[in-house]
């Protein structure tokens, strides 16, 4: 391993990592967790998985993990190229084919490409589901929690904060 | 159907750069548990930038391409109405609020995370996230098993066993499925 600045590695990290952020940062949580855990050592699972549970928590896209990850590993300066670099190559590229897009999105390529992604997607997802899940046990107290949110968010509309304050509600009362 | 939207010969909504951050951010900063039904409802019901149908077909471009669906789109209305400069204002409109206050908390979790109601605060909200996620991957996966299992379950199982059994590299894992799923499901398209 060659010296690295710890800025420069959260910028590597995340610019390699945008453009396979195939439907969405969710997608390349394992791959995250991967790099920052397992090969860099960044950061230990059960940090990995506090700074999931706060990005989750605060307001806004679901992509505020990264922004965490590169705080944790160079603070505030971190955090902000964190972002950066997983935003700048996809935004890029979509500001570059919108352009295009109404030429191409009734093409019957456009839907294969868009079909043939989807099951990746979702195998994906379910990826980073079963990484969080297994990081985030402490006992049966959390396995109801994580399952009564799943059944809860998969099939009513209410608002999934409200099963996460609930949750930090029992964590507060020792419940977990 | 329902609501008002502008009639077809009314002059299209021309937002400033300078409303296209404020517009985003103030969408950002409540957006709790998700932005986009935040999003659409500031776009197309409360402001009027963007009609029904516009915004259906920004989000199916958004979701097309790789990144943060909500970021894209923010790139995508803020190119139409301010090009570049829009772009970059809608994003980091987009992103401000949330950046910080997520690093905020970050840092107050550092400090006081050791005491133990928040600590336990904590494991609540992540058992809950992780919930979250497992609900995503149901939502996602159910309209592809209903309408065509065939193709869509190898490569939802292989993506699965390769990146969460296995823990393969995920460049490796994409640039093998993805282009081996998409000829499939062209050649055994509907």
């Amino acid at each position: 391993m060659n010296e690295q600045s710890p800025i420069l590695a959260v910028a590597q990290q995340f610019a390699q990592l945008s453009l396979l952020t195939v439907g969405g940062v969710m997608a390349v949580l394992p791959e995250m967790h991967r790099e920052a855990v397992e090969l860099r050592g960044w950061m230990t699972d059960g940090e990995f998985a506090s700074l999931f549970a706060i990005a989750q928590a605060a307001p806004g896209p679901n992509m505020l993990v990264v922004t965490l990850v590169g705080w944790h590993v160079a603070g505030v300066a971190g955090g902000l190229v964190a972002t950066a670099a997983m935003c700048a190559p996809t935004t890029l590229l979509t500001f570059l084919v919108l352009r295009l897009w109404d030429r191409f999105k009734a093409r019957p390529w456009r839907t294969a490409v868009q079909d043939g992604l989807a099951p990746i997607m979702v195998g994906l997802v379910s990826a980073s589901a079963l990484l969080l899940t297994r990081s985030t046990q402490t006992g049966w107290g959390t396995v109801a929690v994580t399952l009564g949110t799943a059944a809860l968010a998969a099939a009513t509309p209410v608002n999934p904060i409200w099963a996460m304050a609930a949750a930090a509600a029992l964590g507060v009362a020792g419940l977990l | 159907m329902r609501g008002a939207e502008a009639p077809p010969g009314s002059a299209p909504a021309h937002p400033s750069l300078g409303k296209l951050f404020v517009g985003f951010l103030s969408v950002a900063a409540v957006g709790f548990g998700g932005v986009m039904p935040w999003l659409r409802r500031m776009l197309v019901e409360r402001r009027s930038w963007l009609t029904a149908e516009e915004f259906n077909d920004l989000l199916a471009l958004c979701q097309f391409l790789p990144g943060s669906n909500v970021v894209n789109l923010a790139v995508a209305v803020g190119a139409r109405f301010g090009g570049l400069r829009g772009a970059i204002a809608a994003t980091t409109g987009m992103l401000a609020v949330p950046v910080a206050v997520a690093m905020a908390a970050a840092a107050a979790y550092a400090r006081w995370g050791g005491i133990e109601t928040v600590r336990g605060a904590l494991t609540g909200i992540g058992a809950a996230a992780a919930g979250l996620v497992i609900a995503m991957a149901v939502k996602m996966a159910a309209p592809l098993l209903r309408k065509r299992p065939v193709q869509a379950v190898p490569f939802i199982l292989a993506a699965f066993v390769a990146v969460g059994l296995l823990r393969w590299p995920l460049e490796w894992v994409v640039l093998a499925l993805c282009p081996l799923s998409v000829v499939v499901h062209w050649r055994w398209r509907a």
